[in-house]
């Protein structure tokens, strides 16, 4: 493995902490043990353990009976809670009501909790909660696309684009083509599982500690559920261990059950979900069948294209909407299309609720894309890089099927170019062919494939963050803002442009957890726009306390406003200086105000789903990998050999940390395409709830040449906090490259057919695939 | 007789008298001592986040092994030093493989990290070592992450764990070694009582263990936990009487015979592997491929045959290799063929009390062959959805004996004997002659669809596996046939 260093993409300006590879925040503490994750928190005491039970044999049916009386007598327990001893509503859905915390007449999916065990121990409330006697009554459970599509049954409305007219581009197109693609879903596996300490107050308060990518949700559904006022219900996130999506909507469940738990009983009560409950309980990332079809003309220019989403919600809508809606605006990847018909439905099966991860939709549309462009390529006899460039955005082809204009279509010729000349893809294209030729078992695969990924929160309101900045009297700087923390380095980023406004060092800042009682009402961390939005709200309150601090300090030392600066810990007023903390003090006798709130809401955007039009992206990242894989044809095993990665991250405020995103995010976007297989049975069971049988890559999975850059920009066009782009996960979808480079290696093995080539590429589809291209060759 | 489990942790001996049969390593350190850097990702053992180190006296060294804490049991510590994340800096200064880690951006969540610090510490004291990526990417399989994707972890190892070894833990050498030396005098059988019969035993020597397992035939014996640490923390089965076989120092041998390699019980796979890659490459790589770094530290290879589960990766090979165990039951000792042990899915010729003792692993003669596949969807630390193992006796070409071997294809490791006997007569060096013997291994296996793989493919690449190791006993190149793990090292073969 190699990598370049990311320092040639910063801007020109000088700046002292924007911009730095500095290490994450807390890198010191993870290495030594020491930095605090939910279940570390010291338990106050008579701190109790709560474990959800659900029946074991049952997918879908009607309850017939619930004997706790077991549960109850299991040495430990302290009380087990039901239905009926939800105070407020027995919801902890995002949105529609469809997602009772305890099911009560129906259980929709295997794992669904039914009632909760409180014990004086977690390990009393595991054993208890196996004890309940469960009957149910079978009813027959939809759980494959095929299934609901039958039963025509789905948890929200069919969702379109159109764009010009694809009937009339079907019937004119020279050219027609259409193929079908089944795409798997994903664990996320935070390393961390779901966890939740609930710790009662006075008055009906609550205060929950918890491992939740959106505070605000978080506490309003605890509230929903206890029947108390929003402002009765604190959430507190200092760090997750990873989240990924994983922990947007599912951490809910978890913490409200731990504060009715805790309502209940008046004691602390703490819930943390073991590894298998964890797998099976909560949403993955949604699997896909796409169906497509394409008309083009002879130089394999896309004319029209018709695309079927037919993605697999789960018992509940959750954030199906939102998801399938992304995978819809990233059906075109990087392609124009003159005419279109992106056409979603989002299927209601008795699976556990499928939900937020990393890419939110993106990577499916995109992958359904990249596999029209490789298919095309096949039936052309062309290089597939040739028809992809061809068929790229570019000036006057340049309107998505959702109808924004793509203007930055440079950025993403510039990196493909820049990409296909360093990782010597016409090179290796020639060496690869000349070894397939003489190879009969292992064939070499090669791709080259773009990411164009779309950055804001689709529903418009969630484009909007909040900060809370004081400055002590002693040159310390206390930081809050509503993003989370889970590993990303957002933390860390949003201190060094906290750091910057103040022209201190990185030590004077002190990163506070995320609080629902300092940042009200805030979206999710997710949809890669943490520091996009908490960032420059943090900078907007440092902003204006350091407004203040010029103002004050003009006038008391006769200085014009810009002859004062912020550098180096200390504050200049034309000849004189002092320490932050030194004009801080005095600021402060003055009576000046050092503490704000900065609010930041993205501008520029528009969206209006019911019409479909409008420009719901403030911008696009951009990127693009090249992959060589080998395949062995004869037990469909296959190694990555190479990857090169060129990403753009426009001006880089950490390039350490955008790197770590870039190559992180790659290799869990390889992991989604080649090992993750989630395996349900004919009975709707999870039989991959462990990672004895879920397969994320280990470090050896990862291509021993491994190259990756930033590319180097001229900054955001858009005007974003010090002109960086989002980096959380786009660089999920370079990964597409390993999965068309399968696809390439497969094409080897009869000229000119297509590999029937499902995700993820595990080695029996890879056999699959090899299988039916000797057979379509013999026949 | 002892009723205190003793071990070595921050140059202090711990001594604890209140010890579950079943109590976990992990669930000490944080429900007990509060020592919370040390987390539960999994509890089974799969994730390597809650992995501590654990010294030993190998042959007069101190040797540190990762272990999962979440499935080894605390009475497992006895004679053995622990350490955990939290001892390695020293006075604030970070230990050197905790400094590479933040000099190279390795931790983003941190969740993993202190898992993969403790791998690296273990790195670290490991001597004689090749400073490749491979080393480090084998060495850290055990650890997931799902950050950073590796890059920056197996930079920081490569910078902190191939130089000189100077740490707090190297300077009191002598010291932990002393400690550990008068543990081990201590030759007294460890009896830990619980209420209603329950107990944590740990006999020192092969003796007592016999008469102890005859004693309390519903006991369970433990080697590594590396599966029976499952039954508690995943199963929940409650296990009341627990007997270790890790002090009984008669039980840990290996050595090389003239015609094989003769194994105690308690040898570890990681012990074995060296010795194993001796007999043939691919015999090798598979053991490296067993588990993880972490499982191979604490599991045995008597204890993967004696559970019976029907994917333990080792047996289909050493059935190949034509292995013999050793069983005992109170004083009397018998010998089998491996293949006669497995008799059905978790069913094995082994009694009540009875106790597998020892494992002989014949070596290969000039003229074998031998292949050996292992399919799974992930290379390292994974299950084999189909394991084949394939010894051939050749004279002029031609096979005159066969043996081979399935995992994942049946309800036990298998032989193919249908197939095997179609082999015979067959040339590797013409697949024509052994067309026949492909189309028997349908008559010999009907397997099942699970979660690792349907039967279909199951067969097909029962089929493919044995191409493949004819195609190559026939004389292609393995860089021709593979890719992964290409043949390559020394072999003894039988004198």
């Amino acid at each position: 493995m190699q990598r370049e260093s990311g320092e040639k993409a910063l801007g020109a300006a000088a700046l002292a902490s924007v911009g730095q590879s500095l290490p994450h925040d807390s890198a010191i503490r993870h290495v030594s043990g020491s930095a605090v994750y939910v279940d570390d928190i010291r338990e106050p005491a008579g701190t109790l353990h709560v474990v959800p039970g659900w029946a074991r044999d049952a997918t879908r049916g009607r309850i017939l009976s619930l004997d706790l009386d077991p549960v109850r007598a299991h040495p430990g327990v302290v009380a087990v809670l039901g239905p009926s001893d939800v105070p407020g509503k027995n919801d902890v859905s995002p949105a529609l009501g469809d997602e009772p915390m305890f099911a009560e007449e129906e259980i929709l999916f295997w794992g669904q909790p039914l009632f909760a065990v409180v014990a004086t121990t977690r390990e009393a409330a595991r054993h208890a909660a196996r004890k309940a006697r469960i009957e149910v009554e079978d009813l027959p459970p939809l759980l494959t696309v095929e299934d609901a599509l039958a039963a025509d049954e789905t948890v929200l409305p069919d969702y379109q684009f159109r764009k010009g007219s694809p009937e009339t581009g079907l019937a004119t197109a020279g050219h027609l083509m259409e193929g079908s693609l089944r795409i798997g879903g994903q664990e996320h596996f935070y390393l961390e599982g779901q966890v939740s300490l609930a710790v009662p107050g006075e008055d009906g308060d609550m205060f929950v500690h918890t491992s939740s990518q959106h505070p605000s949700e978080t506490q309003h559904i605890i509230a929903r559920v206890l029947a108390v006022p929003d402002a009765a219900v604190t959430v507190e996130v200092r760090r997750m261990g990873g989240g990924f999506g994983g922990k947007e909507s599912q951490a809910n469940h978890w913490a409200a059950i731990a504060a009715i738990a805790a309502r209940a009983t008046g004691r602390p009560c703490k819930l943390r979900l073991d590894r298998d409950d964890d797998m099976i309980m909560t949403g993955k990332r949604h699997d896909f069948r796409v169906d497509w079809k394409l008309g083009h003309d002879a130089e394999g220019l896309l004319r029209v294209v018709d695309m079927r989403l037919f993605a697999r919600c789960g018992y509940s809508a959750d954030l199906s909407l939102g998801v399938v809606d992304r995978s819809m605006f990233h059906a075109d990847s990087s392609y124009y299309y003159p005419d279109a018909m992106i056409h979603s439905r989002r299927l209601k099966t008795h699976t556990c609720s499928n939900t937020a991860f990393r890419g939110f939709g993106g990577p499916q549309g995109m992958l359904a894309a990249e596999r029209m462009m490789d298919a095309l390529a096949i039936r052309l006899g062309v290089d597939p890089l040739d028809l992809r460039k061809r068929n790229f955005y570019r000036e006057g082809r340049d309107v998505t099927p959702y109808g924004m204009k793509v203007e930055e279509h440079a950025t993403l010729h510039a990196i493909v170019e820049e990409l296909e000349e360093s990782s010597d893809y016409r090179l290796r294209r020639d060496e690869i062919a000349a070894f397939n030729a003489s190879s009969p078992i292992l064939k070499k695969g090669l791709a080259l494939t773009p990411v164009k990924f779309g950055i804001s929160f689709t529903l418009k309101h969630l484009n909007q963050a909040g900060a809370l900045v004081h400055l002590y009297t002693d040159g310390s700087i206390h930081l809050n803002h509503g993003g989370t923390e889970m590993g990303q380095g957002l933390f860390q980023k949003v201190a060094q442009i906290v750091a910057e406004e103040f022209g201190v060092t990185l030590d004077k800042v002190k990163i506070t957890a995320t609080h629902t009682g300092k940042v009200p009402n805030t979206g999710p961390t997710a949809a890669s726009s943490g520091t996009d939005l908490n960032g420059m709200a943090a900078k907007i309150g440092a902003e204006t306390i350091r407004g203040r601090l010029v103002a004050f300090a003009a006038e008391r030392y006769q200085v014009a406003p810009d002859a004062i600066s912020f550098a180096g810990n200390r504050v200049q007023l034309g000849e004189r200086s002092m320490t932050l903390g030194e004009l801080a003090r005095e600021a402060h006798l003055a009576r000046i105000q050092l503490s704000a709130a900065g609010f930041y809401a993205t501008p520029n955007i528009t969206w209006d789903r019911p019409s479909a039009s409008g420009r719901p992206f403030f911008y696009f990242a951009y990127g693009a990998a090249c992959s060589e894989v080998t395949v062995d044809t004869m037990t469909g095993e296959m190694r990555v050999d190479r990857v090169d990665i060129l990403h753009d991250v426009g001006h880089s405020l950490n390039p350490a940390i955008d790197i770590g995103q870039i190559e992180g995010g790659f290799v869990q976007g390889m992991g989604w395409l080649t090992t993750e297989e989630l395996v349900w049975d004919d009975r709707g069971r999870l039989r991959t709830h462990a990672p004895s049988t879920y397969k994320i890559p280990t470090a050896s999975d990862v291509p021993e040449d491994f190259r990756v850059a930033l590319y180097a920009s001229a900054g955001n066009p858009s005007p974003t906090v010090y002109r960086s782009k989002a980096v959380g996960e786009p660089p999920v979808m370079l990964a597409i490259s390993v999965f068309s480079a399968i696809h390439d290696a497969l094409a080897n093995l009869n000229p000119g057919a297509i590999p029937d080539l499902d995700a993820p590429a595990t080695p029996e589809a890879i056999l699959h695939a090899v299988l039916s291209m000797k057979r379509s060759r013999a026949g | 007789m002892r009723e205190v489990v003793r071990f070595l942790q921050n140059g202090r001996v711990v001594e604890l008298a209140d010890v579950r049969p079943t109590e976990t390593v992990l669930d000490y350190l944080r429900l007990r001592r509060g020592l919370v850097g040390t987390k539960e990702g999994c509890g089974e053992g799969d994730c390597g986040a809650c992995t501590v180190a654990v010294g030993r006296l190998v042959e007069g060294r101190l040797v540190y092994q990762p272990v999962n804490s979440c499935i080894q049991f605390l009475g497992m510590l006895d004679g053995a030093e622990l350490v955990t994340v939290e001892d390695l800096a020293e006075d604030g200064q970070l230990h050197p493989v905790q400094q590479a880690m933040v000099d190279h951006h390795g931790s983003q969540c941190g969740f993993c990290t202190p898992g993969f610090v403790m791998s690296l510490f273990t790195l670290y004291h490991a001597p004689e070592k090749p400073a490749t990526r491979k080393t480090v990417t084998d060495w850290l399989a055990g650890n997931l992450c799902r950050c950073t994707g590796y890059r920056p972890i197996v930079d920081a190892a490569l910078e902190a764990c191939f130089t000189e070894i100077d740490d707090a833990f190297s300077r009191r050498a002598d010291e932990s070694i002393a400690a550990l030396q008068a543990m081990e005098q201590d030759t007294r059988d460890v009896f830990i009582t619980q209420e209603e019969g329950g107990f944590f035993a740990a006999p020192a020597s092969l003796d007592a263990l016999a008469e102890l397992a005859e004693r309390h035939p519903q006991a369970t014996l433990v080697a590594g936990a590396t599966d029976v640490g499952l039954w508690v923390t995943k199963q929940l089965r409650q296990l009341p009487q627990v007997i270790w076989l890790g002090r009984v120092r008669d039980l840990d041998r290996i050595e090389d015979t003239p015609g094989g390699v003769l194994m105690g019980a308690g040898t570890t796979f990681a012990a074995a592997h060296p010795y194993m890659a001796r007999i043939d490459p691919d015999l090798g790589e598979l053991w490296r491929r067993i588990g993880s770094r972490q499982v191979r530290a604490s599991g045995t290879v008597c204890g993967n045959i004696a559970n019976g589960s029907p994917i333990g990766d080792s047996p289909p090979a050493l059935i190949a290799l034509g292995a013999t165990i050793e069983l005992r039951r109170g004083e009397d000792s018998r010998t089998l063929p491996l293949e006669a042990f497995f008799i059905d899915y978790g069913k094995q010729d082994r009694e009540p009390g009875e106790i597998v003792t020892g494992l002989y692993v014949p070596r290969l003669d000039p003229n074998h062959a031998f292949r050996c596949f292992k399919i799974s969807k992930r290379f390292d630390q994974d299950i084999s959805s189909v394991l084949c193992a394939l010894r051939v006796t050749l004279a002029d070409g031609t096979i005159t004996e066969a043996r081979l071997a399935y995992g994942g294809m049946a309800a036990t490791p298998k032989r193919a004997e249908i197939a095997e006997l179609a082999l015979i007569g067959a040339r590797p060096d013409r697949p024509s002659t052994w067309a026949a013997a492909l189309k028997a291994l349908a008559d010999d296996f009907a397997p099942i669809s699970d979660m690792r793989a349907s039967d279909a493919y199951r067969k097909e690449v029962a089929r493919a596996l044995l191409a493949k190791a004819l195609v190559e006993i026939g004389g292609t190149p393995d860089e021709r046939t593979r890719v992964s793990g290409l043949r390559s090292g020394e072999v003894i073969h039988a004198a």
